[in-house]
């Protein structure tokens, strides 16, 4: 982002200078944060429900150079918050359909796309021709993959973060104050983080915190502005707060600390105890069945009862016919409505959350009981495609 | 001492969907101590199973992290806010998205 002010007429077009007019009769931009912007590289990690406006508002901007690093497939359940695919884009992959929108709001923007998924190989790799990584991730391992790659790069981080109704926004730059690891050293273990149950977002939320996101990038870029770097932005979208926090650099930090014990990128699944909880998450010894065989089971009548430990607003979207409602926390004070002689079939969106209370009952004495392999997601599937999947 | 303890949204399934809850408490340590003993679902979220309090639950008092003042044990005063932050990353617990 240089000084390339000398002849700035002839580094934007006559169409680039219409096109950006209302960044240029703005002091705080002007010819040279226009340029700016345009000199500028910028990567974004994903094209979901962050990085649909960011990378739109980048290029709408004129960000010079927008990277994009994605490898998933645009499908139904992404259009409700991820605005940069369409309908007619379900099935392709993200980055082709962020590709033609982005060239279609701004056919100057060079976008570069990543179709891989970011690991600690590739990562520094994948940085290093960027001046600043915007972290439009949806998961621990990826955030701290991020994290420490720009730190050990030196360059900065923008970051932003939802779920359901909570957002947080933040610029981590190692080199003027803290980084990620330094507010949240660690990440939760997988038990902690909220099942298909409790997760959600509502959809406007990610395009309020990533809006945030693109003008902290744009700020970073023409140096304008205070930006969020020591700071966090914690935002309540069922109360309308905005709050803000301060952050301080921690002084033993693992990686931008004073004594870093780590000097280059991690196994980031271990490190957020994910490959452990796969293990554990499979269960191994609880009894299975199909939907084509309780489908059978119906059909011939045979006498047993099948318990949908989903919850009730779950229960409102689809249901299979016969099936009695136990959400799983009710499970134990419940139970004692089970015949624990009889045959029982347990089932929840997709066999997680069953498989758990499976478990639970088992402990407790019950003998002929089943989890329904692949939940009310598999019987849409194999049995019922009328019952509608979410 | 009263004191105000926000409940940021992902946590208010365990205290009756309130946005804040107030509690006498001298120490920031007591005041989350009665918080979890009023509130037994929310204990889990915010102390492991030493009891000590989560590392990915930040603590503020009002804009400040309690581990640069003086951690659980940070007095507290008539009207003092704290906040309780937790680490949020977006829904997914795998690796399932490219990024």
């Amino acid at each position: 982002m240089g000084t390339a002010t000398l002849n700035p007429i002839s580094e934007l077009s006559k169409d680039e200078i219409l096109r950006y007019s209302r960044h240029l009769i703005m002091p705080e931009v002007g010819m040279e944060g226009q340029l700016k912007l345009k000199k500028a590289k910028v990567l974004c990690i994903g094209a979901g429900g962050l990085g649909s406006p960011l990378t739109l508002y980048l290029a709408a901007a004129g960000v010079g150079r927008l990277g994009i690093v994605d490898f998933d497939v645009v499908d139904f359940t992404n259009l409700q918050r991820q605005v940069i695919h369409g309908t007619a884009d379900v099935g392709k992959s993200k980055l082709a359909s962020a590709r033609a929108s982005l060239r279609e709001i701004n056919p100057n923007v060079e976008v570069v796309g990543f179709e891989t998924r970011l690991t600690s190989e590739n990562a520094l790799q994948l940085f290093e021709g960027f001046d600043i990584i915007v972290d439009g991730t949806d998961n621990f391992p990826t955030r701290y993959l991020v994290n420490d790659a720009c730190v050990l790069l030196g360059k900065p981080n923008v970051y932003g973060s939802i779920f359901r109704f909570e957002g947080q926004a933040s610029v981590f730059y190692a080199r003027q104050g803290p980084c990620y690891r330094c507010l949240y050293p660690e990440p939760p273990p997988p038990g902690l983080v909220p099942s298909c149950a409790e997760g959600g977002v509502l959809g406007v939320l990610p395009g309020i915190v990533g809006c945030i996101q693109a003008m902290e990038t744009i700020k970073l870029i023409i140096g304008q502005g205070q930006t969020l770097i020591g700071r966090l932005l914690v935002f309540d979208a069922l109360g309308v707060k905005f709050r803000e926090l301060k952050l301080r650099k921690n002084p033993d930090c693992p990686v931008c600390g004073t004594h870093p014990t780590i000097t280059k990128l991690i196994d980031y699944e271990q490190f957020c105890g994910i490959r452990g909880e796969e293990q554990t998450s499979v269960m191994v010894g609880i009894p299975e069945i199909t939907p084509r065989e309780v489908k059978k089971m119906m059909d011939e009548k045979q006498p047993f009862v099948l318990i949908d430990v989903r919850e009730p607003h779950e229960f409102q979207i689809c249901r299979i016919p016969g099936s009695t409602l136990i959400p799983l926390g009710e499970v134990p004070k419940r139970m004692h409505e089970l015949d624990s002689a009889g045959e029982i079939v347990v089932h929840c969106r997709s066999g997680q959350r069953s498989a758990r209370a499976v478990e639970f009952l088992m402990k407790a004495g019950f003998r002929k009981i089943y989890n329904l392999k692949g939940g009310i997601l598999a019987w849409s599937d194999q049995v019922d495609p009328s019952v509608p999947k979410y | 001492m009263a004191v105000k303890i926000m409940i940021p949204t992902p946590l208010r399934q365990y205290v009756g969907k309130k946005d804040q809850v107030e509690v006498e408490a001298k120490t920031v340590a007591e005041a989350l101590s009665r918080l979890a003993s009023e509130y037994g679902e929310l204990r889990r979220h915010l102390y492991n199973q030493e009891g000590k309090l989560r590392s990915f639950v930040n603590i503020y008092l009002g804009d400040e992290d309690i581990r640069f003042l003086q951690k659980e044990q940070t007095p507290l005063k008539e009207n003092d806010v704290l906040s309780i932050v937790p680490s949020i990353a977006g829904g997914t617990a795998l690796r399932r998205v490219g990024a």
